[in-house]
């Protein structure tokens, strides 16, 4: 740790309460696997998450059976729920390789106790943004054309189309938050299979530690690898979103024909990423009693990151309508005056509630101390960045250049039941990791015991 | 033995004949085994006995043998081949039977076209059918017959879906049991018997209008043979004022035609005689269209109107006026007619301050050349007021001539049904035989024809139709009819042309068709049509060689010298006393055909419910329209369901605002509110018919109107309907100005913006200069009339699928075509415009760059191709084209297991699936086939595609000409020099797409008195 560190520790919040020893780390937290019994909350927290998944499969099998007519989708909106829902998880995905990645090299250690959770549900956001592109075109039996295999047609994608690096884009992304999430649960794999009493369970950790006996040379190729992923995946947190933003940004409807598209969405998808990892934080330290690891400095971390991106989007806002006054194009300034007045002037203004307005009170610090407004003001910028896609997408789409082919859109039960849908997969599949996996790091966080000063790679057993 | 040898790798059937005598010997010699399997293996053949221990033929084992690459090939091609040939020897179970001789004319996958008609009304629409394989599968219009020069309406065209319709009656049935004909035909011989004694007394036959020749012959001699009989007409869309008018004007019944090409001014009063519907429709609006040309010799057009119809649209001035008004209007023209100089001070004349005195000064400076036209729901006094005005104006035999009527019985039609309903409620009638129609549910709502019918006055009701409709319900016996693209007759077009109705399909239903109908009747013996037909034009004909003249009116499509003489007749100059003018005051009612389904005769058809109705583009639902101004002071707001109460009856229907309407006023459609006319049509609407009395057939004054508080959902395929912004902005989608204005600039049109500075783009521009073809397209905004017929003639060429209600309401309607209509200016008094928009075929077409998988490219012709089979669905290209001009198979639309629809579609174009996007592709089928016509005429020689040759299905039933087509890299193609007219512009140019489609910018011709 840095002296830089140690300094802000004492003048703000420790990023881990003190008292705590290697062993009360290590036990802490792999009791919650190993030894808590689930709960009832845990089960019907599970049990509606997991109804809910049902509810997606249904939708998504009735889709398979009628059509992309079953939502709400049409001419001239062709794109609705699926793209709005696809946007937001990725966005989602973003806090968690920023996270792991970014503030790693930043040697911000304070990720530590966050970054497992923030991780997982990485890699469960972009199953659900993963779904959307798959189930949102019209014959998606047809939808490995969008790879580069090599057809014996002789057909390959066109590689000029935006969706085309969205694929890619996505891709990668998901393989990449894979197996940064795996490799960093290798040595806890081997913790939890030293301490499992349970055979079974021991050999299904065992398995899943691949070997790991925490060797100095283990150590070793596990921090260089880990770094490496890190490397690998940064540029992903800034590229991924931009190459999503261009789905946009390069077609010609005034609302996506627009520069500011990939540093505003990058914000964005950060802003929301935070929102949500907040989100799962605040209730799990408090279920699992983890007020210890994931502090009050965390929170307010959280909440500065927030607060930067929060601007940042609204800047993005900001330049958005000044260009449609500045530019003197009619198609850009109508789209300004169509967002503040149009048919959908209340979405409009919500979002602008949601994401600029409300989220000012970040600046308050007693609020970014407290652990229920977080979570409120939270969930106002989940809903305020979906808002903003719906914008985006929906909006701009309605009313474009021609006045004849203007158009409402109304989204159907089965857009919301996608929706939710996905929602409730993403829950299922945390519920799970708290059961299953360890929901914080233990090495890393005891590397962040006074006791580890300087001898972090001799942390584990 | 050697021959064996020989042969021995030759397939059986090549091998030489078994050497009998040479078997028999070996038989007998040899003890050979006991069972054998050939006379070969009996023998002891060695060939055999190789073939018995070798394992596989002989050939096999080459395969092991160090691979011959040919030998290896040959192998597998022969397969491939064989492979093949299994899917060819599959017979199907049903014997079929061979072309012996193959028919002279026919090549399979090459169309035939015939002459035929099609009648609404009465009148016939001249039309060529093209038949694939005995299938009809497009209508166009007929370029030779004065009536058409090529150009349909929309009813012609989806005439086709109507024959193919699968709800249409099937059967002859008696009180809903499934009958023969034969059963039919033996049911009517004892009823007729009576009545032959009776000579016909009791007899009433209910016909609508007939033009044609041969069944009024057939008619007539059943009249003779039953002279007691009478013969009613009813047409709930008649034209009784018209006729009235000119009994009231001449003392007979005539038809009036007019010659819009000679007009240089032109009033309308109410006459929408540019739409569908009206006689004479189609040459009309390609007239008026020539005359719509800035470069030459412009017309004006005036229209007073009650409505706001297309002919309105397209005026130089217009003015919404209650329907009442009119006579007064109509009336001052005809006064200030004989003064001269006449009146032409502003403000001096009626009710209508400055409209009649520049219009009569207009008129009296085109004497000779100007025409003004009635509308058929104007009282018989404007009419006659017309004809005066017409007469006094010196146009009788320049620009509007009289003629016998079309009408084989020309009698008022109202007072005809009435007669009837009299007649069946004092029990006169015994047989009452509907020959087509639906009086039960179209009759005027006083005569309660419907009750009449149910009170079972009439002991034997017989329905002969096309569907089994609410009247066949009330009567015992329901002959299905034949449609008349299934039967022979003859139809008289506007100008009395006779055209012969040629069937291009046997009856899909074993129907009968009117006329083998009558003549059963008046004969009581089965009579072909064809004969029925043939005969009576053996008759008329005089000249020798008959049937010279047969095939030639069966080729051409009308019999030479059949159109009506125009008559002298002069006009009476009395003042015909006013008709009883209406209660300012009071909510007047105007109850119109309605512009898609008619008067309710093509509810069922899909392709007609679906298509947006010109001026306000709702589809599947007629709509109680009313002016802004009297929305405004009502408090009534679009889609809100009122209740009309006229006469005692009520109403329930949605609101619409429609701009132009005048105030008091409200105008409904007829056809709506069916209740059995088939799977697609029963349902949707109102009955606007049970506020029709026979007193008040077009309107009168007196309707109540509340508010329920319900709303209702119509389907309006139209976003905006203006190009102004709501922001107040204005965008120019529509480039106009005024003939004056032009002529100061002729290039008022050109954007600067419009033409991309060249290099911009990432992309080498393809260069189609070296191209045999680029192909363009110009649309004529000045001759268009938005008459909507491009759009159904796409439809059917195409294959589109029709989408109904809930999928037109939020968008999903798939025509590759449509026409936009736009209005500008005062709400109450709007200009509007029309503008079909296709596919712009842009060279920087946006929808290419943003497909994922390839499924839109260009082609090296320009055009921007749709691969159906590659298209994956992820409707980007929808979404980044600026016109919208992108259709999306959201569901599966297409009907894909009715039979009677396969055998409609154009087997030319894809029938597209779920999930993939479609767009207009320039007829590209068209042009495949004209590209291989050229060059297989000319093998080896340079021979292109002639300009005009090939036209695309939107241009060639274009009545207006407003579409052209063609190759722009021909400086001389028609295309290449409209689109070097100063008016071209491109739809949406600043965008940098460069549209291949472009526009003619319009331009108004208003008379500059009335513009101060």
């Amino acid at each position: 740790m840095s002296d830089e560190y140690k300094m802000t520790a004492t003048t703000t919040a420790p990023v881990i309460e003190p008292g705590h020893t290697f062993a009360s780390v290590t036990d802490k937290i792999s009791s919650i696997v190993l030894t808590r019994p689930a709960s009832n909350g845990w089960f019907l927290g599970f049990g509606i998450a997991f109804l809910a998944t049902m509810m997606l499969l249904y939708a998504i099998g009735y889709l398979f059976i009628r059509g992309v007519g079953i939502w709400g989708i049409t001419i001239p909106i062709g794109w609705g729920f699926a793209i709005v829902n696809f946007v937001w998880w990725i966005g989602i995905g973003h806090a968690g390789t920023l996270i792991s990645a970014i503030l790693l090299l930043l040697r911000q250690s304070w990720r530590n106790s966050i970054n497992r959770f923030a991780e997982a549900m990485t890699l469960f956001a972009v199953s659900c943004a993963g779904l959307f592109p798959l189930l949102h075109v019209g014959r998606p039996w047809l939808a490995y054309w969008l790879f580069p295999y090599p057809s014996t047609m002789g057909v390959w994608p066109q590689f000029r189309s935006p969706l085309m690096w969205d694929v890619f884009a996505v891709s990668t992304y998901a393989t990449i938050s894979l197996l940064f999430w795996f490799m960093g649960l290798i040595p806890d794999f081997g913790t939890l299979r030293d301490r499992a009493t349970n055979p079974w369970i021991r050999l299904v950790y065992g398995m899943l530690a691949m070997g790991w006996r925490g060797s100095a040379r283990h150590w070793h190729r596990y921090e260089t690898a880990y770094l490496l992923l890190a490397g690998l995946a940064t540029p992903l947190v800034l590229s991924v979103h931009t190459v999503v933003s261009f789905d946009f940004a390069v077609g010609i409807v005034p609302g996506w024909h627009t520069t500011i598209f990939p540093p505003y969405f990058v914000a964005g998808a950060i802003y929301s990423g935070f929102a949500m990892v907040l989100m799962l934080a605040i209730p799990i330290r408090k279920i699992y009693g983890l007020e210890d690891f994931i502090t009050s400095r965390h929170l307010q971390n959280s909440a500065k990151v927030m607060l930067a991106t929060g601007l940042i989007v609204a800047y993005g806002y900001g330049i958005e309508a000044f260009m449609g006054w500045y530019s003197g194009e009619s198609y850009d300034a109508f789209l300004l005056w169509n967002r503040l007045h149009g048919p959908y002037a209340p979405w409009y203004w919500s979002l602008l509630a949601c994401n600029i307005f409300i989220p000012q009170l970040l600046w308050i610090r007693k609020l970014r101390t407290s652990p229920l407004a977080l979570f409120l003001i939270s969930f106002v910028i989940l809903i305020g960045m979906w808002l903003e896609r719906f914008i985006i997408v929906v909006v701009s789409l309605s009313r474009d250049f021609l006045n004849s082919s203007w158009g409402q859109y109304y989204p159907t039960r089965w857009d919301w039941m996608t929706y939710f849908g996905t929602i409730g997969m993403f829950l299922a599949a945390m519920f799970l990791f708290c059961r299953l996996l360890p929901m914080i790091s233990i090495f890393e966080m005891r590397t962040l015991l006074p006791q580890a000063e300087g001898k972090a790679a001799e942390a584990a057993e | 033995m050697n021959d064996h040898k020989q042969s021995g790798d030759v397939c059986p059937s090549k091998r030489g004949k078994l050497n009998l005598d040479s078997v028999r010997a070996e038989i007998d010699k040899a003890n050979g085994p006991e069972y054998w399997r050939s006379l070969e293996e009996l023998a002891g053949n060695p060939e055999f006995q190789e073939a018995l221990h070798r394992e596989f033929p002989k050939g096999a084992s080459e395969w092991v043998e160090s691979v011959s690459r040919r030998g290896f090939l040959k192998v597998m091609g022969a397969s491939m081949a064989l492979a093949g040939m299994t899917g060819c020897v599959k017979l199907p179970l049903e014997p079929i039977i061979p072309y012996v001789r193959q028919p002279e004319d026919v090549i399979p996958g090459r169309p035939m076209f015939y002459a035929s008609a099609l009648t609404l009304g009465g009148y016939a629409s001249p039309v060529i059918v093209e038949s694939h394989l005995g299938r009809p599968t497009k209508i166009e219009g007929n370029p030779q017959h004065p009536a058409s020069l090529g150009g349909t309406d929309i009813f012609a065209q989806a005439s086709l879906l109507t024959m193919y319709d699968p709800d249409r009656s099937q059967s002859v049935t008696e009180m809903g049991d499934l009958r023969s004909w034969q059963s039919f035909v033996s049911a009517m011989r004892g009823p007729l018997n009576v009545q032959k004694a009776l000579q016909g007394a009791g007899i009433r036959i209910l016909t609508p209008t007939i033009s044609s020749p041969a069944l009024a012959d057939q008619m007539r001699a059943f009249l003779k043979a039953y002279p007691q009989a009478k013969w009613h007409v009813w047409e709930p869309v008649n034209r009784d004022n018209v006729l009235e008018g000119a009994k009231l004007a001449f003392g007979q019944p005539v038809e009036t035609r007019y010659d819009f090409s000679m007009a240089d001014v032109i009033v309308s009063l109410d006459a929408d005689f540019l739409y569908a519907g009206f006689p004479g429709n189609i040459r009309y609006i390609r007239d008026f269209a020539a005359r719509r040309n800035p470069d030459g010799n412009m017309n004006r057009l005036y229209v007073i109107e009650s409505g706001m119809s297309s002919t309105g649209a397209k005026a130089d001035h217009r003015w919404g006026k209650r329907a009442s008004e009119i006579q007064a209007l109509a009336r001052q023209l005809a006064e200030n007619q004989f003064l001269n100089p006449p009146v032409g001070a502003k403000g001096i004349i009626g009710d209508i301050p400055g409209i009649a005195g520049p219009i009569v000064l207009d008129l009296n400076s085109h004497r000779g050349s100007s025409v003004v036209v009635a509308g058929d729901h104007q009282s018989p006094v404007v009419h006659a007021l017309v004809h005066k005005i017409n007469a006094a104006l010196g146009n009788v035999g320049k620009t509007v001539f009289y003629t016998d009527p079309v009408d084989a019985n020309p009698v008022n039609q109202t007072e005809s049904i009435k007669e009837l309903t009299a007649d069946i409620n004092s029990g006169k009638v015994d047989l009452l035989i509907i020959l087509g129609g639906n009086p039960a549910y179209d009759a005027p709502a006083d005569l309660d024809f419907a009750n009449v019918l149910k009170s079972d006055k009439v002991p034997l009701r017989v329905h002969v139709g096309l569907y089994n409709n609410e009247t066949a319900e009330l009567c015992q016996w329901h002959v299905n009819q034949a449609h008349e693209l299934e039967t022979w007759g003859d139809a008289r077009a506007y100008d009395g042309t006779v055209s012969i109705i040629q069937p291009l399909i046997a009856p899909l239903y074993n129907g009968k068709s009117a006329l083998e109908f009558v003549s059963l009747l008046a004969a009581q013996e089965n009579a072909s049509g064809h004969d029925l037909v043939r005969d009576y034009w053996q008759k008329q004909h005089s000249g020798a060689d008959f049937e010279q003249f047969w095939r030639n009116s069966l080729h051409d499509g009308w019999i030479e010298g059949t159109a009506f003489a125009p008559k002298s007749l002069q006009a009476k100059s009395e003042n015909f006393s006013p008709a009883p003018t209406a209660d300012p005051s009071a909510i007047e009612i105007n109850i119109r055909r309605d512009p898609t389904i008619y008067d309710g005769q093509f509810s069922n058809n899909g392709w007609l419910q679906e298509l947006p109705k010109p001026m306000n583009k709702l589809t599947w639902d007629n709509a109680i329209q009313l002016g802004p101004k009297m929305a405004e002071r009502l408090q009534i707001a679009s889609k809100d369901v009122l209740e009309l109460e006229f006469n005692g009856k009520t109403v329930k229907g949605a609101a619409w605002i429609q701009a132009g309407l005048p105030d008091n006023s409200i105008t409904v459609t007829l056809g709506y509110g069916r209740t059995r006319a088939g799977r697609v049509g029963t349902g949707y609407g109102f009955n606007a018919y049970q506020l029709r009395t026979s007193a008040a057939l077009w309107g009168a004054t007196g309707v109540q109107i509340r508010k329920t508080g319900d709303t209702y959902n119509l389907a309006s395929v139209q976003g905006m309907q203006s190009m102004d912004t709501p922001d107040g902005g204005h965008r120019p989608l529509v480039r106009e100005t005024t003939l004056t204005e032009y002529r100061k600039d002729p290039n008022f049109a050109f954007d600067e913006e419009a033409s991309p500075t060249p290099g911009l783009s990432l992309y080498k521009p393809y260069d189609y200069k070296d191209e045999a073809y680029a192909w363009g397209m110009a649309i004529d905004l000045n001759k268009c009339v938005g008459c909507n017929n491009c759009m159904l003639a796409c439809q059917s060429e195409n294959n589109i699928a029709v989408v109904g209600k809930e999928q037109t309401e939020i968008g999903r309607h798939m025509h590759w075509i449509r026409v936009d209509a736009y209005y500008q200016g005062d709400r109450d008094n709007p200009k509007a415009f029309f503008q079909p928009v296709p596919c712009m075929q842009c060279e920087d077409a946006p929808c290419e760059l943003v497909c994922p998988v390839g499924a839109t490219n260009h082609s090296s012709e320009g055009l921007n191709d749709m691969v159906y089979n590659r298209c994956v669905g992820t409707r980007y290209c929808s979404n980044n084209c600026p016109y919208k001009v992108r259709r999306f198979n959201f569901f599966l639309f297409q009907d894909w297991t009715t039979p009677q629809y396969k055998m409609m579609r154009n087997p030319d174009v894809s029938v597209r699936s779920r999930g993939v996007m479609e767009k207009c592709t320039y007829c590209i089928q068209r042009i495949t086939e004209h590209r291989i016509d050229a060059e297989t005429a000319s093998v080896r020689k340079e021979i292109k595609i002639k300009d005009g040759e090939l036209q695309t299905a939107c241009q060639q039933s274009c009545p207006a000409n407003a579409i052209v087509f063609g190759n722009i890299n021909d400086p001389e193609s028609q295309v290449s020099k409209l689109k070097a007219k100063s008016l071209n512009y491109s739809l949406l140019g600043d965008l940098g797409t460069r549209p291949r489609t472009t526009y003619l910018a319009e331009v108004r011709n208003p008379n500059p008195e009335l513009e101060s």
